[in-house]
């Protein structure tokens, strides 16, 4: 009984999130290379609407997946243009984006609230792994976009720790002076890797309402986008902390939703008010502990986040 | 060889005071043309908001010779390099090396031609590797890094030109040292034959710099063109085959080293006579200010800073601390203003022993500090010149009973001491991150001083400034002695220690290696502790 | 001789020159904020225009309503009056560059409070000026708690306070949701009992029958309390010390912890009047329009106070103005379908204002330009 709980549990929060992880590497990337996003809240409920409305309009829901990563990343792309190349505060023009994704999505998406039945993202038990005991059912039995998410992170470990751009990207976010007298664009590498961001958050944004969810809701990711920012802080900028970290949280978030036939919560509904407080509770724990482990590890964030780079200011 | 007979025209209407000794010589190197320049800027101006850094300036360097740019700060010349290497681009100007016109867009076509350029602030990222940082945006390493193959390059080229380091070591780890030779390293692996090195010594210890010269000078042999950016005379008569002088923008002469006296080069720098002593009255000990006694403390990563320092401060006298940076100067001055715990010890002031050691507290007790960097901690770059002149004494009445602000006080006050320090501003209201660094400099000063400390930390007061502020700097400095403060003076330029403090004590790795009256300190030995050595051959940080 | 065009590397291709304006001349100062508006409206009209409206048509309704007549302005002005308060209660964290962007769960703690002392924790016949007082006291320092989790975490172990501060806005809503369900609720809506009337703010429509043309207004003297707080916070700023050491550290840190300033106790502080009026905002809705508790009482206030008080620059002066304009357009928004407009609007003001801004610092030269 309590082992079967278990599975199902973790099985959840792996596919639960999912979401998330896409958005936190996106946002590692971005930050990695100097920009802070806090846009990423808007970015997915954006790609979140497009990618459900794309889904039910044309039948296909890859094409509303591929919809939702252009339209995150256009995003990104304004949030880029107002930070790299007008200089403005990365906060304000972040929670500017938010704002507008919040709003638009729920302009966009107020005919898609009655729409039940679009499309989703098919469930692929891999054959064999799929009957493993135990390691089956959390692994190996879901969304294919779940299994996305589980590739994804080391391969972005290992673009950042071991190939070329992974080297000047971490560089860019610490010296960018540094980069640029080697002859690495600075800006055009951090336009790139803030757009990826956003390509991130709409894929993310997509996995809820494609596959998790899958629905779309005005504001729908109740917070996510939010919690991406800080899991990327508790990752230290590590992909593989990041999948940790969303993977947790997911299973933290279905904690509620698995638990409320047990016969405990039966007898006190009210506790799913409290339950429900969580994953937020859990966000500001993890805060905690990354403080502390910061100090200890020395590790921060990248040197030069939330800075503009401007090459031709007048030295000494 | 060019359009104009001789670039001495521009410079006659600047021949003032003193300078007549100079002009023979000018003629002399100035009528000698050789066919083999490496590298020829012509007619180079560049603007920059507000001020004209380069004024049609005309540079040649002949291959294989080590070329000194010599000048005061704000002369120009790291904006001359900036060009030529690349970073920034001319309003007008040509370029030509080894004779062809060329057209640098960005440091990668500088370097492509050979020109590479190690900057004063090394641009190195501290939490990557030595090969890292080498092979940072070389492309033909490919998509993948070879961590093995990188390492061995790096080896190979370090034991080429005997610059030695370990290719695997992160950089934070290195010592100052350590990190010029790899930013050398960086530019030798793109195939560099014009290096320049934008004030390579300031950050070494004496010996250190004699180890750069030594490896320079081989390279020259090697038929490499140096260009050797500074602003101390004495090592550039003593590394340069010829010196390029600037000032304010433009060339003001162009000769051969052995042919010039120091003092000619001095005048041609500043364009009038220099002082080289500041009237110094001899010092009047009083009663100890400032006692120190077995301080120890951390430094940001929390590794120890400041082993066991014990030092004495008395009224009337500038104690300097002399010192390679990041030996702890910053951790001493900060814990001295509160602005750093103790772990152990204890620290007196004017007799009392301060049992809680905070910022406002050490205010209170009249310790003044005038910290190194003067935009990060010293001021508030967006407030105005008032608002910063007030940052020490806004809790004193007089600036407004209880918790109102005065502003008709704060008014009075700050024109008051832009008139008495002579501060050069607009307005009080101007926000001081419009003011040049000498003044912004004074403004601190005379916030500092205006409160009659007890005690006075100054931190390289004078870095960054030209001759004419760093005179009225120490100036002040001496007048404060006069009136019987305790002064301590950190700084990384000896000469500095040497012309106005009366105590040197040497400072490495946290630990006070020797103290002297300056009367009976030697430059020598004072270098050699400084690099941690008793043994002459001790190389530092290694 | 090589033809010279200074560019940044990455327009150097299109031949475009950007360069900073030293000095911005007087008339683009004056004329930037209108520049900036037009802009905004402008950019709203092509996104309402792609979703399917007419912006004419949009925009007219929606002046008409919030501006149009006296009951719209109480309307408006029933909007502004959290705006204003919470406006300000940002402003105050973000002049020390404390991004507490957690304003609406703060609001929420401080309607609670209220919600808890005008039903439940006073006797039923408390005095209304006695009652007021204490909800009002109490909201401030409901808020001003719910903000000090984030401001002690940032002051004490440096823990970014946009997270955490946003994390308990959700947080907050749970726990009002559970409250207004559970043990507070109203015959299990979301919502509780009416508030008694002793427990509900003076509104001018109280008067009516001293004064005939105030039928209807139902603005409430929370208005008051704003601009009381507003010119407060103003003097503050201006007249004293403790205005000026947040100018310091809101400029740079380390010059004021260099001159003695006590860094961690002012962000504590700071954080704690943050949430305080936050709460407060929170209080005079419940008590002033709502009368209730319920859920989703608010409309966002905490979130377009940020855009507010950005837009006003943190002038607590300029604040009152701004949170009219945006209350102007959560009333008229309110008879627009679909609901988001208000906010997707809201969102292209702040884009635009945060860009143009900064773009209209520049001078932008096309073509290839000779060193002039």
């Amino acid at each position: 009984m309590e082992l079967a709980f278990l599975v199902t549990l973790l099985a959840a929060g792996i596919r639960s999130g999912t979401a998330i992880l896409f958005a936190t590497i996106g946002e590692i990337f971005a930050e990695r290379s100097g920009v802070l996003n806090l846009g990423i809240e808007g970015m997915m409920l954006m790609g979140a609407v497009s990618a459900y409305g794309v889904a039910f309009a044309t039948g296909n829901p890859w094409l509303g997946l591929g919809v939702a990563m252009a339209v995150g990343g256009l995003m990104a792309l304004l949030h880029g243009m107002v930070t790299i190349s007008l200089r403005a505060d990365q906060v304000v023009s972040g929670l500017a984006l938010t704002f507008l994704g919040s709003g638009l999505s729920a302009v966009l998406g107020a005919p898609l609230v009655e729409v039940r039945n679009a499309p989703r993202l098919p469930v692929f038990p891999i054959p064999v792994l799929a009957d493993l005991p135990i390691l089956g059912p959390i692994f190996f039995n879901h969304n294919v976009i779940v299994y996305l998410g589980l590739v994804m992170a080391p391969l972005a470990w290992w673009y950042i720790h071991r190939t070329r751009p992974g080297m000047e990207l971490r560089a860019i976010g610490e010296y960018p002076a540094a980069a640029d007298v080697l002859g690495i664009n600075v800006n055009r590498q951090r336009y790139a890797y803030v757009v990826f961001g956003g390509v991130m958050a709409g894929l993310g944004g997509a996995a809820l309402s494609l596959a998790i969810t899958p629905l779309w809701i005005e504001d729908m990711t109740a917070g996510q986008g939010w919690i991406a920012v800080g899991l990327v802080i508790f990752a230290s900028w590590d992909p593989l902390r990041a999948a940790l970290g969303s993977y947790l949280f997911g299973a933290i978030r279905r904690l509620p939703l698995d638990s409320q036939n047990l016969p405990f919560f039966l007898a006190y509904p009210q506790l799913g008010y409290f339950m429900n407080m969580l994953p937020y509770l859990f966000v500001i724990l993890l805060m905690l502990i990354s403080a502390r482990s910061e100090m200890r590890r020395r590790i921060g964030a990248p040197a030069a986040l939330g800075q503009p780079y401007v090459r031709e200011e007048r030295g000494v | 060889m060019l359009g104009k007979p001789c670039s001495l025209t521009p410079l006659l209407p600047q021949c003032t005071v003193g300078f007549d000794l100079a002009i023979p010589t000018l003629l002399l190197t100035q009528i000698m043309t050789t066919s083999s320049y490496a590298v020829e800027m012509r007619g180079i101006t560049k603007r920059f908001p507000g001020v004209l850094a380069n004024d049609r300036i005309d540079f040649q360097v002949r291959k294989g010779e080590i070329h000194a740019l010599l000048g005061e700060n704000g002369a120009g010349k790291s904006t001359l390099m900036n060009i030529l290497s690349g970073l920034y681009r001319p309003d007008e100007g040509e370029i030509a090396i080894h004779g062809q016109v060329v057209e640098f867009h960005s440091p990668r076509d500088a370097i492509r031609h050979g020109v590479g350029m190690v900057h004063q602030h090394f641009m190195l990222t501290p939490s990557q590797s030595v090969a890292e940082n080498v092979f940072l945006g070389a492309r033909e390493i490919g998509f993948v890094l070879n961590p093995q193959r990188m390492a061995a390059e790096v080896r190979r080229i370090a034991e080429q030109y005997r610059l030695p380091v370990d290719p695997n070591a992160k950089i934070w780890q290195l010592s100052v040292g350590e990190q010029q030779r790899v930013e050398i390293i960086k530019i030798l692996y793109r195939g560099a034959e014009i290096l320049i090195l934008d004030e390579p010594t300031a950050v070494l210890t004496p010996q250190e710099a004699e180890n750069l010269f030594v490896t320079l000078r081989s390279m020259a042999a090697d038929n490499k063109t140096i260009i050797f950016i500074s602003h101390k005379l004495e090592e550039v008569l003593s590394i340069a085959d010829r010196i390029t002088v600037l000032r304010s923008g433009r060339v003001a002469a162009t000769l051969s080293a052995q042919s010039v006296t120091k003092t000619e080069l001095a005048n041609l720098m500043v364009g009038r006579q220099v002082l080289f002593q500041l009237e110094k009255p001899p010092v009047q000990r009083g009663e100890v200010r400032l006692r120190l006694d077995r301080v120890c403390a951390l430094d940001d990563k929390l590794l120890p800073a400041l082993r066991e320092v014990s030092l004495t401060v008395h009224s009337g006298e500038i104690v300097g601390v002399a010192g390679v940076a990041g030996n702890g100067q910053r951790e001493l001055a900060e814990v001295i203003c509160g602005l750093r715990p103790l772990t152990s010890g204890t620290i007196e002031v004017a007799g009392e022993r301060m049992a809680h050691l905070t910022a406002r507290r050490m205010i209170d007790v009249g310790v003044a500090y005038v910290p190194e960097d003067r935009n990060t901690t010293g001021s508030a770059p967006n407030l105005s010149v008032a608002e910063n002149l007030i940052l020490k004494s806004y809790r004193k009445t007089e600036m407004g009973a209880g918790p109102f602000l005065d502003l008709a006080a704060v008014e009075r006050t700050a024109t008051s001491l832009v008139k008495t320090f002579n501060i050069l501003t607009p307005s009080i209201k101007t926000p001081v991150r419009k003011l040049s660094g000498g003044n912004l400099q004074k403004v601190i000063l005379a916030r500092e001083i205006s409160g009659q400390p007890q005690v006075l930390i100054a931190a390289s007061p004078t870095r960054g400034l030209d001759i004419g502020a760093t005179e009225s700097v120490r100036s002040l400095l001496l007048q404060e002695r006069s009136q019987g403060a305790a002064i301590l003076l950190i700084s990384e330029d000896l000469d500095e220690i040497f012309a106005i403090s009366d105590r040197i004590v040497v400072l490495y790795e946290g630990r006070i290696m020797g103290e002297f009256e300056t009367a009976d300190a030697e430059l020598t030995e004072v270098g050699l502790l400084m690099a941690g050595g008793r043994a002459p051959s001790a190389s530092p940080g290694t | 001789m090589a033809s010279q065009t200074t560019t940044l590397p990455q327009q150097r291709r299109m031949g475009v020159r950007i360069e900073r304006r030293l000095e911005q001349p007087l008339w683009l100062r004056i004329a930037t904020p209108f520049i900036l508006i037009a802009a905004a409206l402008l950019i709203g009209a092509l996104l309402l225009g792609l979703v399917g409206a007419n912006p004419w048509v949009v925009y007219n309704k929606m002046a008409s309503i919030a501006f149009g007549s006296a009951h719209g302005w109480s309307d408006t002005t029933i909007k502004a009056t959290p705006l204003i308060l919470a406006g300000l209660g940002v402003s105050i964290a973000f002049r020390m560059r404390l991004w507490n962007i957690g304003a609406e769960g703060q609001l929420f703690i401080g309607a609670w409070v209220a919600t808890g002392f005008a039903l439940f924790w006073l006797p039923r016949d408390t005095p209304q000026a006695l009652l007021l007082t204490v909800m009002a006291v109490g909201g401030f320092i409901g808020g001003a708690l719910w903000a000090f989790v984030p401001g002690v975490l940032k002051a004490r172990l440096n823990i970014n306070e946009i997270i955490t501060s946003l994390m308990l806005t959700y947080v907050a809503i749970l726990w009002n949701n559970y409250w207004v369900y559970g043990p507070w609720s109203d015959r299990g809506f979301g919502l509780t009992p009416q508030f008694p009337r002793n427990a509900w703010l003076p509104r001018f429509t109280d008067y009516s029958s001293d004064f005939p043309f105030l039928r209807g207004i139902t603005a409430h003297a929370g208005i008051f309390l704003a601009l009381a707080v507003a010119v407060l916070l103003w003097f503050v700023w201006k007249r004293t010390k403790w205005g000026y050491e947040v100018k310091v550290i809101g400029d740079n840190p380390r010059a004021g912890q260099y001159a003695g300033m006590r860094l961690a106790r002012k962000i504590i502080i700071v954080m704690l009047l943050s949430g305080g009026l936050a709460g407060l905002a929170g209080m005079a809705e419940v008590s002033g329009v709502v009368h209730r508790l319920q859920e989703r009482f608010s409309p966002g206030y905490g979130f377009t106070a940020i855009i507010v008080a950005w837009l006003a620059k943190l002038n607590p002066l300029a604040i009152v103005p701004v949170a009219y304009l945006f209350g102007g357009l959560l009333v008229g928004s309110d008879a627009i379908q679909p609901a988001g407009i208000a906010k997707m609007l809201q969102g292209v003001v702040l884009f635009v204002v945060v860009g143009g801004e900064l773009l209209l610092q520049y001078r932008i030269k096309v073509g290839r330009s000779a060193s002039s």
